[in-house]
């Protein structure tokens, strides 16, 4: 007996409220707003139109897509192996992984990056390490540079991607695989034959996620990412933080809206969210 | 598995691991600098992190901010749940996909246009306000692990509590919520965690007087990367370790019972 | 004249636009024990669920103790219920999970312990209170669940297919139980179930379901013996119909055999008679007055235990089954052994084909 439309709306409104006042709300309004501060509507396109021409736009969201992709498909080489691994190791080997996997997820991404700044700063344990095997005598410049940001990212999304995989490959039946076998498939057909091309929606969605998480990213391109290679969440801080400039935060803020929503619209007809997000 | 695959796996697992082991290990230095492996141990950037005011008063600012956020995103997270699971719902995908919206815009997107609203309401540096736009981004996880928790509550069991007596709240109250109450705790901690975690919409809206913790490491990040940061890391580190610790004891206790 | 416990008057159901329940009305009186039989989808467990008042029916009343609760909450309707799995809540013991009705209802402390343990004295479960239900077996869920729904002393008790879940044996024990403890207390019982041996073995009436339709209502020796339709009496047992044309008790076979019945039709019917009614012969004698024969063809003869059952190949291809207890002298036949059945006009109906 379902609860009464009333009773649902009731149990609903607190979320719904929250939800609305302190995000739909705030987000509508300061787009709305920061754009209607360039004045009338003719001048409002105009505007626009040169921010969007505009060379710092333009090369941050170059730099936005190179290291989004870059990154997915860095996240998708190594993840879908690691996947792989969990489902074939034993009990305790899986939950060795899984641990490997959910201690980063759900540690803090500043803490996540800090300790990659530890590991490839100027002083970091990587440029002692090379320093007392003699292998560099001055320290190499390791961060502040676009690998260093392709490499925290990746390892910041890397659990989505393996989520994301363990599940499509444990939904696989293990028998179509021994019938693949029993009719004399050899190991690697089976899998390029059988076993990706039924774990190929897992990829698609854990690709699609990863992607929207790795062009909205903010912490690990500012700390570990050169200045100068602005990502479009830099971008839109810099611009409210230093230029004040709510304008074209704005326009980079809808830019970016577009794409993930987008996106997002795409991974939702054959992927959940929910699955993705809770191991 | 061949050995070049286990290998590769093992690796993996090393890399994953490794940056966490190095934060934790760095942080019980007894080096002046960040030396690695450190030449000797010592408890000093702990007790440099417990003397020096601004980052305790950070650590108190976050537990506040997270135990806060972790009771009302709880608290609203379970209610929606329940009513997506049982409700008479129009538009339910299209609620759900609202709620569900907060994990996938982006956070510096979410946090500037916090940071708009909170400038003009002049809630800048209010914890209480802190701890609700926390709640925005926390409620989703709660709201997830809600639903699966609550389709473990067989709907004939709650037409049993009311054909015997019980009206809605009394079904939620006798029924529903002791039956879910193992899974409540779970999403209760992760509630906190996100909250004790986050960075980005904090960094916006905290104010002087309201730092968290994450905001104070941040800061610091920016100048230099004193050693006293990795004692707060393996503080954090050791919080996330504690909840999924506590996650994993609630679902061993709840699963032989099946 | 008496308001009666429960009664349902033209009451329909209808799910995205399909009857599941169709104009049905029922009078069920204070301490019957009354049967929903029907196979799945014949609506029998939707009409429960809205005695209950899980579902709210699109058109007619749903009456209890006279009084119109067709909108009223499950928690108004003062019923207990039994559910097909037991329902029993898994965060309570034994006591608590007794005691569940009269806490809800907020029974003053002094009543809850004598009311449960009364009810759990009444299904045998005394000395168990500290029992979780993982810990206990199926029959005892079932007394648990049966417990439960008796606890608060309720006028009228639902059942929905409450022994669907156990074995045979101790299926058989739990419809006495279950009869004895109705009885004693003088409560009203709705019993849904599709087994028709626990039909006949527990009720005062048994209504035959199907489509959303009431089929047949009636004390459960009257529907088994006078079916009225061919629904009604295959689904209550094994039944032999034989096709026909009728005028008035009489019916006439395509083969120009006649059979009498005990009612009168008219136009293309079916004849209706149990295998238990048919006597058969090895050697053809001219029918008595008052009884059909029909001469055939053995096919088939089985031992099934307590009977032995016969089938018999006639003329007109079809064929008839004929069941003979296993007494002294009862033997199987050989098939291909030509022999005649026969019955007493009186335990034949004419059905509508």
């Amino acid at each position: 007996m379902p609860l009464s439309a009333r009773l649902t709306w009731l149990l609903l409104a607190p979320a719904l409220a929250v939800l609305l006042l302190v995000f739909v709300l705030p987000l509508g309004w300061f787009l709305v707003s920061s754009l209607l501060e360039l004045g009338t509507w003719p001048e409002i396109t105009e505007q626009v139109a040169e921010v969007l021409g505009s060379r710092a736009m333009r090369q941050s969201l170059l730099a936005t897509a190179e290291i989004g992709l870059a990154t997915t498909l860095l996240v998708l080489l190594i993840g879908y192996p690691l996947a792989y691994g969990m489902l074939k190791a034993g009990r305790g080997g899986f939950r060795a992984i899984i641990a490997c996997v959910l201690l980063p997820y759900f540690t803090s991404v500043i803490v996540r990056t800090y300790a990659w700044m530890v590991l490839l700063g100027r002083t970091g344990v990587i440029n002692q390490i090379l320093q007392e095997l003699g292998i560099t005598s001055l320290p190499l410049q390791l961060m502040y540079n676009r690998t260093a940001v392709v490499v925290g990212m990746t390892y910041v999304l890397l659990p989505y991607m393996v989520l994301t995989l363990f599940g499509a490959m444990r939904g696989v039946d293990p028998r179509l695989l021994q019938a693949a076998a029993g009719m004399g498939a050899s190991g690697p057909r089976i899998f390029l034959r059988v076993f990706l091309p039924l774990t190929l929606h897992g990829v698609f969605a854990g690709v699609l996620l990863v992607f929207i998480l790795a062009i909205g990213f903010f912490i690990t391109p500012a700390l570990m990412g050169a200045p100068e290679d602005m990502m479009a969440g830099m971008l839109i801080e810099r611009q409210v933080e230093l230029a004040n400039n709510w304008p074209v935060a704005a326009i980079m803020s809808i830019i970016l809206l577009v794409v993930t929503l987008s996106i997002y619209a795409l991974y939702s007809r054959f992927a959940d969210l929910r699955k993705a997000i809770v191991a | 598995m061949s050995r070049l695959g286990i290998a590769f796996v093992a690796l993996i697992c090393l890399i994953l691991l490794g940056p966490i082991l190095v934060v934790v290990i760095v942080s019980f230095s007894g080096d002046a600098y960040l030396a690695f492996p450190p030449t000797r141990l010592s408890l000093q950037w702990y007790e440099r992190f417990l003397s020096d005011s601004r980052w305790s008063s950070a650590l108190v600012n976050s537990l506040e901010t997270a135990a806060m956020c972790c009771v009302m995103s709880t608290a609203l997270g379970f209610l929606s749940g329940y009513a997506f699971l049982r409700g008479r719902l129009a538009f339910r995908t299209v609620l759900m996909s609202l709620m569900l919206l907060p994990l996938i815009v982006p956070s510096i997107v979410t946090a500037i246009s916090v940071y708009f609203l909170s400038v003009h309401l002049g809630l800048i540096g209010s914890r209480i306000w802190l701890a609700v736009t926390h709640t925005v981004v926390a409620l989703p996880v709660v709201l997830i692990l809600a639903q699966s928790v609550l389709q473990g509550v067989d709907p004939v069991l709650e037409r049993a509590a009311m054909v015997h007596g019980c009206n809605r709240w009394g079904v939620l109250r006798r029924v529903v919520l002791p039956m879910a109450a193992p899974g409540i705790v779970s999403a209760a901690l992760f509630a906190f965690l996100a909250s004790f975690d986050e960075v980005v919409i904090s960094l916006f809206v905290t104010g002087v007087k309201s730092q968290t913790l994450p905001v104070r490491i941040w800061n610091s990040l920016t100048l230099e990367l004193e050693p006293t940061i990795a004692a707060v890391s393996t503080l954090l580190i050791a919080v996330t370790v504690l909840v999924l610790l506590a996650d994993l004891g609630i679902r061993r206790g709840r699963d032989p019972a099946k | 004249m008496t308001a009666g416990a429960v009664a349902l008057e033209g009451v329909t159901k209808r799910y995205a636009g399909q009857v599941v329940v169709d104009n049905m009305s029922i009078a069920i009186a204070p301490g019957e024990f009354f049967t929903l039989l029907g196979p799945s989808g014949s609506g029998k467990t939707t009409t429960l669920s809205m005695i209950a008042g899980f579902t709210v029916p699109d058109a007619g009343v749903v009456r209890l103790g006279g009084a119109d609760m067709t909108h009223a909450a499950p928690r108004d309707r003062a019923l207990g219920m039994v559910f097909q799995n037991y329902a029993i809540f898994p965060h309570l013991n034994v006591f608590e999970n007794v005691a569940f009705p009269l806490r809800a209802r907020n029974a003053p402390a002094a009543m809850v312990n004598p009311r449960v343990a009364e009810a759990l004295a009444m299904v045998r479960l005394s000395g168990m209170e500290k029992r979780h239900a993982r810990q206990l077996s199926g029959g005892q869920q079932q007394r648990v669940a049966l417990a439960r729904a008796i606890a608060a002393q309720p006028g009228i008790v639902l059942m929905d297919e409450p022994l669907g879940a156990l074995d045979k044996n101790l299926r058989y024990h739990m419809q006495t139980e279950i009869k004895d403890i109705q009885r004693r207390l003088g409560m009203t019982v709705i019993f849904v179930t599709h087994d028709q041996e626990e039909a006949m073995n527990m009720s005062d009436r048994i209504a035959i379901m199907d489509g959303g339709r009431l089929v047949q209502v009636g004390p459960p020796r009257e529907v088994y013996e006078r079916p009225n339709s061919a629904f009604a009496g295959r689904f209550l047992g094994e039944a032999n119909m034989i096709a026909g044309v009728a005028e008035g008790a009489m019916l006439r076979t395509p083969d120009g055999v006649s059979f009498t019945a005990a009612n009168a039709r008219k136009g293309p019917s079916l004849l209706f008679v149990r295998p238990e009614k048919l006597v058969l012969k090895r050697d053809p004698a001219p029918p008595a007055p008052g009884e059909n024969s029909i001469t055939g063809v053995v096919c088939r003869s089985a031992f099934l235990g307590n009977v032995i059952r016969t089938e018999l190949l006639l003329a007109s291809s079809e064929v008839l089954t004929i069941d003979a207890g296993n007494g002294a002298g009862a033997s199987l036949l050989a098939p291909g052994t030509p022999a005649t059945a026969t019955w007493a006009a009186a335990e034949s109906r004419l059905l509508e084909a």
